[in-house]
């Protein structure tokens, strides 16, 4: 067992931890966080990317040992004070999500192509978001949530 | 009560309720339920698709830490019985068991043999290592038609046959004499590859007993609570009234979560065996193995016209891979399809049969769309070809088969009676967007210039039959249940309302749109309505959701409820308001007199005057709440028009889809924002299966594609944008106009794409590239065409695939059949190729 502190959503935990165990399984089992969930055992699916120390990384591939000392902010400690972020409010706005699953990733990852990238393109953002599938959108819409919450024009979509 | 509804809300494109939850990681989801005393289990899996099991010793497993029960499936056997099909075919269908784990013979490369039960994921996946099992390897049987010949090794020895079964149809004059008169015949050999669903939640059950009174609860990720509620009782031996079966969020279904796993049953078997709580989860690399796969047939098809290009008749030989067992309707997904290859042509002829074969491949069953995207295909593929064969432009070809809008309701050579469309409508509108003969001229220009980027232009004008089903015709194809779905509205005494559908969503927005149907009828806020759902005790009754019929049976269902209570509510105003209930008016949720507005009633008023019962007409019972089960009468028919162009690089044989333009008639809608969802994805997969996905096996009949990284889920990279549009021909067959909408998407794009790859390469000579269209095929179909496919030694063309040693040679491995691109196709056309 190794000794690890890390700050989750801003609550500071202390645990012994399997060097073994992936970080992943660590923010939903040991300390309930089942809002980052698991899609895939090969890191193809981003479904469980967080943000450790500023930049987003696919929690299932990271161990908990490795995230002592670090910030990890997932999905569930993006809304403060209940109030959303834009990320949040485009993917609303944009249906930008059906099954919801692979939506903690997205914004995840959108999140991070926005710090670096603030005002992408949508081939930018398409290229951004290829570790994270989405197998109920499409991605049009996720597509068009990010250029939406980087201000960008978007054209409304062609349906009658 | 927060006051009436001003705007109709069905039409409306109204932001999900859903979204909030979803967004913000307040989720559901199956592996997020924790409760005291919960037991990991981890399964222990066949490393060989077929081999006897001749000893399985758990006991080292026990000697692990934070182990607490082991067990072989000879362990479990007692009690536990054999994993439904519910849709037996034909009368003469050969039925193998189905144990939820292997006993003494494991038939596929992820069949069950053991399990774990340990306190935590490691602890059981640990353990496993620990389990000592003997196999004595069996042959495999991979190849759908070797495993038909005499002598083949068999999947199930105790059956005498790999045939599952033979299913007939034919319908008009006889498909030689159209073949006699006809004066252009072409035969094509298709192939559906094997796809996995690729839910992005991977399947997972936890079960909580009340061991003391025999009770349990059954939370899964399943599409389908109340049919497996059902089954499970049937599997277990636990009765019906004791087991509540709950489907929390469900993260995607598309068809892997339509059914009863053995992983469902065998968690309750151990539960109820330990009277402690269990949960499993499967990882993705273990669900490529055990989640049920779609498609896999080889498609045999052959279409007779005039040199006009009027089409005499159509003949359809399917064979079909049901994998090692057949699974809940495995057997029916074929046949689902039978009736959509004539798709939306007049014809004289019709003649289909269906041979299920077993394989020693996990098994098929249910993926978006089941049967009718590979009917679609085959028809849209075939007309495509024929055009050519004909010197027609595709557009024309099917202009001059098509029914006409002034023809509906229709009853084609298969039988279905289409009840309204308007496909005249839909292709010209796709036409205009798509900017037809500007890109066509591109191409031409391309062509002439030699240029190695090739533009091609891929059409589907499809339509399917949806909204399943019919009870009585569901009776006539031998399927085990009915298709009714039920809806009941509870009005609250405090002004709001609980809708309590049999629909089971998982990512299809049925809580906003059922909201909206509640709230258009019944004059209510969008946001007094909550919906009450996936849950047997809660939601008692329900047939669930797949083949796109949420909408159309089960929102049908939700509009003739609020009908039944606003009924009920009139007699309860008229009594209140003094008035015959003749003089009542209803609007916007306000009952008042013809004549004397002041006298009025909001419906709410009304639900709380019911609700105190102190002054009720004579004989009322004190309720408006009503329920609705709505059995439909016809399936439900959406349509469209599908343009792809592609950009082929001759050199690379890398395809580029340039635009994809659809124009799909779903009727009526309730949330065009919704259904625009649902088409965007539908494309998505539909496209994935003509260009990316393929389930490959060795020909040892281990799956090689067995993991995320070597099996191509599209991303958003890989995918272009698609400009969709809608016609709005109401459907006659329910009230509200509307048609399913789930499953068009992908019905419709797999042949827009591969027609558009395989119109970019007929001026080299290429006539077909098997799915999925990737570089190495396209570039191999070019290279064959080039040289000449006569040169071509078997086991290097681009339709090639046989037995994959031998195709491997090639750079390719398939699954179906063995022939050659050449050998697989043929014409007897009088005309040459234009």
């Amino acid at each position: 067992m190794t000794h690890i502190t890390v700050k989750v959503d801003g609550t500071t935990y202390e645990d012994d931890v399997e060097p073994r165990l992936l970080l992943v399984h660590y923010l939903r089992d040991r300390l309930g966080l089942t809002g980052t969930p698991i899609g895939c055992d090969t890191s193809n699916c981003g479904a469980c990317t967080v943000e450790l120390d500023g930049a987003s990384a696919k929690s299932c591939s990271v161990l908990a040992v490795q995230a002592d000392g670090c910030e990890v902010t997932t999905v569930q400690g993006l809304a403060k004070d209940g109030e959303w972020t834009r990320l949040q409010r485009a993917f609303h706005e944009r249906h930008a999500l059906q099954c919801g699953y692979c939506t903690p990733g997205m914004l995840m990852a959108a999140r991070d192509l926005l710090r670096e990238n603030p005002h992408p393109g949508a081939e930018e953002v398409r290229h951004a978001l290829e570790g994270n599938l989405c197998r109920c959108t499409g991605y049009q819409n996720i597509v068009h949530a990010v250029l939406a919450a980087a201000g960008q024009q978007v054209a409304e979509e062609a349906t009658a | 009560m927060t006051g009436q509804a001003v705007e109709p809300e069905i039409g409306r494109a109204r932001l999900r309720k859903e979204d909030a939850r979803l967004i913000t990681g307040q989720t559901n989801w199956t592996d997020n339920i924790q409760v005291a005393g919960l037991l990991h289990l981890a399964i222990l899996r066949s490393p060989m698709a077929h081999a006897r099991v001749t000893r399985v010793d758990v006991s080292p497993a026990l000697e692990r830490p934070g182990v607490f029960a082991a067990f072989s499936g000879a362990d479990l056997a007692e009690g536990l019985g054999s994993l439904p099909c519910a849709w037996p075919v034909t009368e003469d269908i050969v039925l193998p068991e189905h144990p939820p784990i292997a006993v003494d013979e494991v038939r596929y490369a992820g069949d069950p043999v053991a399990v774990v039960a340990a306190r935590d994921r490691y602890a059981a996946a640990d353990a496993l290592e620990a389990i000592e099992v003997d196999y004595e390897p069996l042959p495999p049987v991979l190849d759908l038609e070797a495993a038909l010949a005499d002598g083949a090794p068999l999947v199930h020895a105790d059956k005498g046959t790999n045939r599952c079964y033979t299913w007939p149809l034919a319908t008009g004059e006889s498909f030689e004499a159209v073949r006699e008169r006809a004066e252009v015949t072409l035969r094509r050999r298709y192939h559906q590859q094997r796809l996995i669903p690729n839910a992005m939640e991977p399947r997972a059950v936890v079960v909580t007993p009340l061991a003391a009174s025999g009770e349990y609860t059954v939370y899964s990720a399943t599409q389908i609570p109340h049919i497996l509620r059902i089954m499970l009782s049937a599997v277990t031996g636990v009765p019906e009234h004791k087991l509540r079966v709950i489907a929390p969020d469900v993260g995607g279904g598309f068809g892997s979560k339509l059914q009863v796993y053995g992983e469902e049953a065998l968690a309750l078997a151990v539960a109820r065996r330990l009277g402690r709580p269990v949960k499993w989860t499967e990882s993705r690399s273990e669900g490529y193995l055990a989640t049920h796969h779609g498609r896999g047939m080889i498609q045999d098809v052959e279409i007779a016209a005039t040199r006009e290009g009027r089409l005499l008749g159509l003949k359809v030989d399917l064979t079909a891979d049901m994998g090692a067992y057949l699974m809940l309707v495995t057997p029916g997904i074929p046949i689902l399809g039978a009736f959509m290859y004539p798709a939306i042509y007049k014809m004289d002829s019709y003649a289909f049969t269906c041979t299920g074969v077993f394989t020693t491949r996990t098994p098929t069953d249910a993926y978006r769309g089941a049967g009718r995207p590979e009917a679609t295909f085959a028809i849209e593929r075939i007309m495509d070809d024929l055009a050519h064969e004909l010197g027609l432009d595709p557009i024309e070809l099917r202009r001059r088969n098509w029914i006409r809008h002034e023809e509906f309701p229709y009853t084609t050579i298969a039988g279905l009676t289409y009840d309204t469309g308007d496909y005249e409508s839909a292709t010209d509108k796709a036409l205009a967007l798509f900017g037809y003969d500007d890109l066509r001229a591109e191409q031409r220009g391309r062509a002439e210039r030699g240029d190695t980027v090739r533009l091609g232009i891929g059409v589907s004008t499809f339509t399917e039959m949806c909204g399943l089903a019919p009870s009585r015709v569901l009776r006539d194809l031998r399927y085990g249940a009915g298709g009714w779905e039920a809806a009941s509205i509870r009005m609250l005494p405090t002004g709001t309302v609980e809708v309590v559908t049999g629909t089971s969503p998982h990512g299809q927005g049925h809580v906003t749109c059922w909201s909206q149907i509640a709230a258009d009828v019944l004059g209510v806020p969008f946001e007094d309505v909550e919906v009450v759902h996936g849950d047997t005790k809660a939601a008692p009754q329900g047939m669930d959701t797949y083949g796109s019929r949420s909408l159309t049976v089960g929102g049908e269902a939700v509009h003739r409820a609020a009908v039944k209570v606003v009924d009920k509510a009139r007699k309860v105003a008229a009594h209140l308001l003094e008035a015959s209930e003749q003089d009542l008016e209803f609007q916007a949720g306000v009952f008042s007199v013809r004549g004397s507005p002041e006298a009025r009633k909001t419906i709410q008023e009304i639900a709380l005057e019911t609700f105190m019962a102190h002054n009720l007409p004579d004989g009322v019972e004190p309720t408006i709440n009503a329920e609705s089960l709505v059995d439909p009468e016809n399936f439900s028919y959406p349509h469209g028009t599908h343009l792809c162009a592609v950009e082929v690089d001759t050199e690379t044989g890398k395809t580029e889809i340039r635009k994809y333009v659809c124009v799909d008639d779903v009727g009526h809608v309730v949330n065009p924002m919704i259904v625009e969802g649902q088409v965007h994805g539908g494309l998505a997969q539909g496209i994935a299966q003509a260009l990316y996905e393929e389930a490959v096996y060795d020909d040892e009949g281990n799956l090689v594609s067995g993991t995320m990284a070597d099996y191509l889920v599209p991303s958003a990279a890989d995918l272009p944008e698609f400009v969709t549009d809608r016609t709005e021909t109401p459907a006659a067959s329910n009230s509200m106009g509307v048609k399913g909408v789930g499953e068009a998407g992908t019905i419709a794009s797999t042949p827009a794409v591969v027609n558009a790859v395989v119109d970019a390469l007929r001026p080299l000579g290429v006539d077909d590239v098997r799915m999925p269209c990737a570089p190495h095929r396209v570039w191999q179909a070019v290279r064959a065409a080039r040289s000449g496919r006569a040169a071509e030694p078997a086991g290097t063309g681009p339709a090639q695939s046989g037995q994959s040693g031998q195709a491997a040679q090639g750079g390719d491995i398939g699954q179906y059949g063995d022939t050659g691109s050449s050998g697989d196709t043929g014409s007897s056309g009088k005309e040459g190729p234009a």
